[in-house]
């Protein structure tokens, strides 16, 4: 079966391509890419006019919650929510129960995820067993089976030893540890940024150098082993200045941060909206700059959804008690391409954030339109406009702050593999 | 006229509004004087007392003021309904209206509870105490207080002591003294300074001498003991020699000031005996007072809804 793309507008940052030009797709791979009508005939044509044609984006920070939460979300709810929002591969945090710390475990997400055929899955394994931070798990093994990173995500090692020997000893692996970075002694019993907001809200805060100052322990550690460090969901001024600075230094370090970071700050949670809650909590607007400009400056590498899907009674609760996280995957993109208008980003630097650069911190073959490559293509009208609605959501997970937002950028086409998903 | 059906807090309160309340207020403190000291002014209407915390003050006040305005009462406490066995507050809540209550006052733990039940009740909901957020009913009869002595609010100083981080007094006199034009001082030990409070218009002191000084309020706050676990304080002695509001530090006050403390008091802790039983002290005049004011409050609400 053979499929052409045919005027689009493709942007392709592996391969620094940007002006219109045909695709063609044959077994499920990419065959080659031609100027303008110049692509050759092919069983099934698509017209792309008006649209842009990208990389199937990679989320590298997911959770999908099966095995274990499947009342939040399954692996197939989440893997088509994936698709729906332009993923085409998602790699699922290990919080799972029981925790991916074993083979088993993962080998059982890939498996329902290539029996359902949605967003590709890439577990990332846990770095502890159980997630406990006392041993670490089996990261020769877990990787066999699949894995392409390490991450005790939601539960962060707070032992630097254990830390330090998992910077060590993943090094032998090539891959990345991805840390969640939060000193739970200083953010113990915190729901949000604490600050002005939170001082007026009577609710108890969980301060910016919770993490802080784990970004730099774990970047002290990463100078020490020449570990590879990913670090997850950067929330403040500053991590973003101490990443940086790693980074000048010349140290094996990469970064993301998620479209909330970038589009919200705790003013927000004036009416105790739970859908705000989330891990690490909203900042301020001082922050949101300071995330925009490590954005634009290369510091943050990847925009990654940390799409935290919840069951409604998760969240219609006593704030306190509430769960954290935002349903992230079906609004991700359109929020990124916000910073595209702002002139935070170009439309070739937000394509790299969410394609190429997280799949080659992760060492996969995606996030490129390369011959040969598998055929994972996004197509998107950037100039048509919606509105969020979760009872649209594909995801179980309805827990979104952007309930009712009017956002710009809808993505009409996904292609996994050379399967075509045509949205609406 | 109130404008919004519930009290969730001072914080969304006019000048106009709280002066509002306390005007209301001191009529009702006439009828308390009465040999009958009730009205039928809310007969047929029901108040749900839903404490998820305990309180026996606060409660008694709302029951005892519910009743003196001829309403039916129903306490509803943590210990003795199904929230132990895992009901949701959500249900809880509606559970309660479905009973037929026009007014519930919750006191919760966890700051936010009241608007989370404001969005889903139709019955008045009225705030007695949420976390660290606010306990707006305590802040009107302080006012109340206030006026009642100094016969103004404007202008005066009013200095709180105590553990302001955690204080749901605090945060709602804040409010309710600073929309009023009074000067606050708020003094405690830093690690109970909440980040930021000086955008609420407020003065923060560490030393307790300094912020005494010249006041014409000092009320002082309940210290929970468990601070002390939790690694803000070293010991209720420390914070005694620090803090506790003695005969000594209160002269430094000016010579009429009044004493208030929100009760239920720590002596020897944060105020010493001498001085919550003094001539300066309204501590049990503040009592009577809430019991003015949630009248007032249940009054108000009551005209908003059958005018809506």
């Amino acid at each position: 079966m053979s499929i052409l793309i045919r005027n689009g507008y493709v942007i392709d940052p592996s391969q620094q391509i940007k002006g219109h030009r045909d695709i063609l797709i044959k077994d499920r791979r990419i065959e080659g890419i031609y100027p303008r009508g110049k692509g050759p005939k092919a069983r099934m044509t698509i017209d792309a006019s008006k649209c842009v044609v990208v990389p199937g984006f990679v989320d590298m920070h997911t959770h999908l919650r099966e095995p274990g939460y499947e009342y939040k979300e399954t692996i197939e709810t989440g893997t088509k929510a994936a698709l729906r929002g332009g993923f085409t591969s998602v790699c699922p945090m290990p919080n799972t129960d029981p925790v991916n710390d074993d083979i088993s475990v993962t080998e059982y997400m890939i498996r329902e995820a290539s029996r359902l055929g949605y967003a590709s899955v890439y577990p990332v394994g846990a770095i502890t067993k159980g997630q406990r931070g006392e041993e670490l798990t089996e990261m020769e093994m877990l990787k066999e089976a699949g894995c392409v990173a390490f991450s005790d995500d939601g539960r962060p090692v707070m032992n630097s030893l254990i830390m330090r020997r998992a910077l060590e000893y993943s090094k032998i692996f090539d891959l990345p540890i991805i840390s969640h970075c939060e000193d739970i002694n200083l953010s113990q019993g915190g729901v949000m940024n604490e600050g002005y907001v939170s001082t007026i809200l009577g609710l108890r805060g969980i301060p910016k150098v919770s993490e802080e100052i784990m970004v730099a322990r774990d970047i002290a550690l990463c100078k020490l082993t020449g570990g590879r460090l990913h670090i997850a969901h950067v929330s403040t001024e500053d991590s973003v200045r101490l990443i940086r600075e790693a980074k000048r230094m010349g140290l094996n370090i990469t970064a993301e941060t998620c479209p909330h970071y970038f589009t919200l700050t705790d003013e927000s949670l004036m009416n105790y909206d739970t859908n705000l809650k989330v891990n690490p909590p909203l900042r301020t607007s001082r922050d949101v700059e300071a995330i925009k400009e490590g954005l634009a400056d290369g510091t943050i590498d990847v925009i990654a959804t940390d799409h935290a899907p919840h069951h409604y009674d998760d969240k219609n609760r006593e704030f306190d008690t509430a769960a954290f996280g935002i349903s992230g995957l079906e609004t991700a993109f359109a929020l990124s391409l916000r910073l595209v208008d702002e002139g935070v980003l170009d439309m070739n630097g937000l394509v790299s954030k969410m394609s190429i650069n997280p799949a080659r911190i992760l060492g996969i073959q995606k996030g490129t339109l390369k011959p040969g490559a598998q055929a994972d293509i996004i197509i998107f009208d950037p100039e048509r406009e919606f509105t969020v609605d979760v009872e649209r959501f594909y995801s179980k997970g309805k827990n979104s702050p952007f309930n009712g937002w009017q956002l710009r950028g809808v993505i009409v086409k996904s292609i996994v593999s050379g399967e075509v998903y045509e949205w609406e | 006229m109130l404008r919004s059906k519930d009290l969730l807090g001072i914080r969304d309160l006019t000048p106009e509004e709280i002066k509002l309340i306390i005007d209301t207020a001191s009529g009702f403190k006439d009828v308390l004087k009465r040999d009958i000291k009730k009205v039928p002014a809310l007969r047929g209407k029901t108040v749900v007392n839903l404490f998820f915390e305990p309180s026996t003050r606060t409660r008694t006040s709302f029951e005892l003021a519910a009743k003196r305005l001829s309403t039916d009462v129903i306490n509803f406490s943590v210990p003795a309904s199904s929230v132990v066995k895992g009901e949701t507050l959500k249900d809880t809540a509606l559970t309660i209206e479905a009973l037929g209550a026009d007014f519930v006052v919750v006191r919760h733990s966890s700051a936010g509870v009241p608007h989370f039940l404001s969005r889903i009740l139709r019955a008045s909901v009225i705030n007695a105490g949420d976390g660290a957020n606010e306990h707006p009913t305590q802040a009107l009869l302080d006012l109340f207080t206030i006026r009642a002595h100094k016969k103004r609010i404007k202008g005066l100083i009013v200095v709180i002591i105590g553990d302001i981080a955690h204080s749901r007094v605090a945060r709602s006199n804040i409010y309710a003294l600073t929309k009023m034009g009074a000067k606050v001082r708020l003094v405690a030990p830093s690690t109970l300074i909440p980040l930021e409070v000086e955008r609420l218009g407020v003065e923060v002191y560490n030393s307790v001498e300094d912020g005494i000084r010249g006041a014409d309020v000092v009320m002082t706050l309940r210290l929970q003991l468990e601070r002390q676990v939790k690694g803000f304080l070293p010991s209720p002695e420390e914070y005694f020699n620090l803090y506790g509001l003695t005969t000594e530090r209160l002269r430094l006050a000016k010579k009429d000031a009044i004493v208030m403390h929100p009760g239920p008091m720590n002596r020897g802790v944060e105020i010493e005996t001498e001085v919550a039983d003094g001539p300066q002290s309204v501590i049990l005049e503040q009592v009577t007072n809430g019991l003015a004011i949630r009248m007032a409050v249940l009054y108000l609400l009551s005209r908003r809804r059958r005018t809506r």
